[in-house]
C-alpha cells in the first residue's frame, strides 16, 4: 500500500521523532508542518478515526515499532492521543523502549 | 407496474473512459487488447487483456479517497460520475431516500488483496494498512456510489461470476418496476488484471494467447479485460416530469440456474433465461433485431449460446443479428454486463451494431448472423444482453426502444 510508507518516504532519518511524528500527522491533516501545533488535539486537526488509525500505521512503519492502539477502546490505550504532544511523547517512549 | 427507462450511463473500459469513445470504438471495430503490463508479468503464461491503460488515479481522485478506493471502486465512481451527470438527477432531497444502487462485481478489490497478500506472503511484512478491508470489500464500490450522490435506499453489490452485472441491473430494473424505488445506479465493474488475478484464469486452461475470437471456428479462449458501467435506471413517469433524456427503456429481465455443472454451461438454462426475458418484457421472438451475446470465446460457451438463442427464436434467429464485444474490450468478469449494456444502447439509440472481431472463420455450430468484424447500420426495435455465468446461473436482460 503507497499511503503509510508515502509518509514517511520523504522525511530524512536525521530528523527528530518528533519531528517525523509531526510531519505524518501533518500529512494527514493535509496541513503544513508548521501548522500542527503540539498542544492541538486531533478533532482541531480534523483527524478521525480512519484518519487516526491511518496515522499510527504510518508511525509504526516510520519506527518499525507496534503501537498498542485499539479503536474498539480509544481512551483505555496506553497510547495517549489527547494532543500531538501526547502522540510525540508516546512515540519517543516507544522508540526508546525499542532501543533499549 | 411502472415503467423503467435508462436515463444516463457512463463507462471506463480498455476501449474508452467515455460512452461516447466507447460507441466510437464499437463502431470502428477497434481492439482494445493488447499486451498487460502488470508487476511479474514475465512470470505469467497469459501476457494479453483488454487493461484500461493511462489510468491516472490522482486526476480523479484526491489523496484520502485514493486510500480508500481499489480500482475497482475507482472505475465504478469515474463510470457513476459520467451517468448521472447525463441523467442529470439529483438524489440530494427526498428523491435519495427513495433511490438506491446495486452493482455487480465478481472479485471485488482483487488488486488490493494481491499487493497485501504479497506484501505478508512475499515481502514477510507483518502489517498491513488499515484500510485493507474496507478497500477489497466487495461492496466497497457500491457503498462510495450511495455516500457520493446520498443514495439511502436499497443498496447492495451482487457477485454472480460473470453474470453480476445483469443480475445487478435485472434487480435494479425490478425494483423500479415494483416501485420499491424511484431510480437505481446500477451497472458494475471489475479490475482482476493483476499478477494473482490473472494467475488464478490461467489454471483453468480456456484463456487465449492470442486473441478473443467469439464465434470463429479457430477461436481458442477468452481474454480478461477490466472497467466499469454504470447506468441510471429510473421510473419513466419520474424522468418525464423532470424532461430527463431517456436512452431506452428496460424491459424484460430472466434469471435461471442450471443446476448442473459449475463451468460447463447448459444450453437449456440459457434459452430458459432468453425465453424468460422475452415473457417478461412482453416481447415476440421477431420483435428482437439484436442480441449482445456472452460470446466468451471458448469453445464451450460459444457453441451453447448459439444452440440455445436458436432453439429459443426458431426461424429467427437466422434474422437476428448476435455479437460479442469481448473481442473488443475482453470479459470484464462481474463488470462484463454492464460495459456490454452498451452496445445494446447503440443499437438502439444510434441503429449501429456492433461487431464481433476477430472473426477469422465459420464455424458450423455458430451459424448465426454474428456481425463478423465491421459494425452495421440497422434500425432495431428490441435487443437482448445475455450473460452465463460459471456455476450456471444465467441472466438476460431486455431492451426496448424509446
Amino acid at each position: 500500500m503507497h499511503e503509510g510508507c508515502g509518509g514517511c518516504g520523504g522525511i530524512v532519518m536525521a530528523d527528530s521523532v518528533r519531528d517525523r511524528v509531526i510531519a505524518i500527522i501533518a500529512e494527514q491533516a493535509v496541513l503544513d508542518v508548521a501548522d500542527v501545533k503540539p498542544e492541538m488535539s486531533l478533532e482541531d486537526l480534523g483527524i478521525d478515526s480512519l484518519g487516526l488509525v491511518e496515522s499510527i500505521f504510518a508511525i509504526e512503519e516510520a519506527f518499525d515499532i507496534s503501537v498498542p492502539y485499539n479503536a474498539n477502546e480509544p481512551g483505555k490505550s496506553d497510547f495517549d492521543i489527547s494532543s500531538v504532544d501526547a502522540i510525540v511523547r508516546a512515540v519517543e517512549a516507544l522508540v526508546a523502549a525499542k532501543a533499549a | 407496474m411502472k415503467r423503467v427507462v435508462i436515463t444516463g450511463a457512463g463507462t471506463v473500459n480498455a476501449l474508452a473512459d467515455t460512452v461516447a469513445g466507447t460507441f466510437a470504438a464499437f463502431r470502428e471495430g477497434r481492439c482494445g487488447i493488447a499486451e498487460i503490463d502488470v508487476r511479474d508479468k514475465e512470470r505469467l503464461g497469459i501476457r494479453i487483456g483488454g487493461q484500461v491503460r493511462g489510468w491516472n488515479e490522482s486526476a480523479h481522485f484526491n489523496r484520502q479517497q485514493i486510500a480508500l478506493y481499489d480500482r475497482f471502486t475507482q472505475f465504478t465512481l469515474h463510470a457513476a460520475r459520467e451517468a448521472i451527470r447525463q441523467s442529470g438527477i439529483d438524489f440530494s432531497d427526498a428523491l435519495g431516500l427513495a433511490s438506491g444502487v446495486v452493482l455487480g462485481t465478481a472479485g471485488g478489490g482483487v488488486t488490493t488483496w494481491d499487493e497485501n497478500y504479497r506484501a505478508v506472503y512475499e515481502e514477510g511484512k507483518n502489517r498491513v494498512h488499515p484500510f485493507v478491508v474496507p478497500r477489497l470489500m466487495n461492496n466497497a464500490a457500491a457503498s462510495h456510489v450511495s455516500m457520493e450522490w446520498n443514495l439511502r435506499g436499497p443498496s447492495f453489490t451482487v457477485a454472480t461470476a460473470c453474470a453480476s452485472s445483469n443480475h445487478a441491473m435485472g434487480l435494479a430494473f425490478q425494483m423500479v418496476r415494483s416501485g420499491a424505488a424511484t431510480a437505481m445506479v446500477t451497472g458494475g465493474s471489475e479490475s482482476m488484471l493483476c499478477f494473482g488475478g490473472i494467475k488464478a484464469w490461467e489454471g483453468l486452461r480456456v484463456m487465449s494467447r492470442t486473441a478473443c475470437r467469439p464465434f470463429s471456428a479457430n477461436r481458442d479462449g477468452m481474454v480478461q479485460g477490466e472497467g466499469a458501467a454504470v447506468f441510471v435506471f429510473e421510473d419513466y413517469d419520474h424522468a418525464r416530469a423532470r424532461g430527463a433524456p431517456m436512452l431506452a427503456e428496460v424491459v424484460g429481465f430472466a434469471m435461471t440456474s442450471d443446476a448442473g455443472d459449475i463451468v460447463m454451461p447448459s444450453a437449456q438454462g440459457a434459452e430458459r433465461a432468453i425465453t424468460g426475458a422475452l415473457r417478461d418484457g412482453r416481447l415476440n421472438a421477431d420483435d428482437v433485431g439484436y442480441i449482445n451475446a456472452h460470446g466468451t470465446g471458448t469453445a464451450a460457451n460459444d457453441k451453447t449460446e448459439c444452440a440455445a438463442v436458436a432453439h429459443a427464436f426458431g426461424h429467427h434467429a437466422d434474422r437476428l443479428m448476435i455479437s460479442s464485444t469481448k473481442s473488443m474490450h475482453g470479459h470484464l468478469i462481474g463488470g462484463t454486463g454492464a460495459v456490454e449494456l452498451l452496445a445494446c444502447l447503440m443499437a438502439l439509440t444510434e441503429g449501429v451494431i456492433a461487431p464481433t472481431i476477430g472473426y477469422e472463420e465459420p464455424d458450423p455450430e455458430c451459424a448465426l448472423d454474428v456481425v463478423p468484424n465491421t459494425a452495421r447500420e440497422a434500425r432495431v426495435d428490441a435487443v437482448l444482453s445475455n450473460a452465463f455465468a460459471f456455476g450456471g446461473l444465467n441472466a438476460v436482460i431486455a431492451l426496448r426502444r424509446i
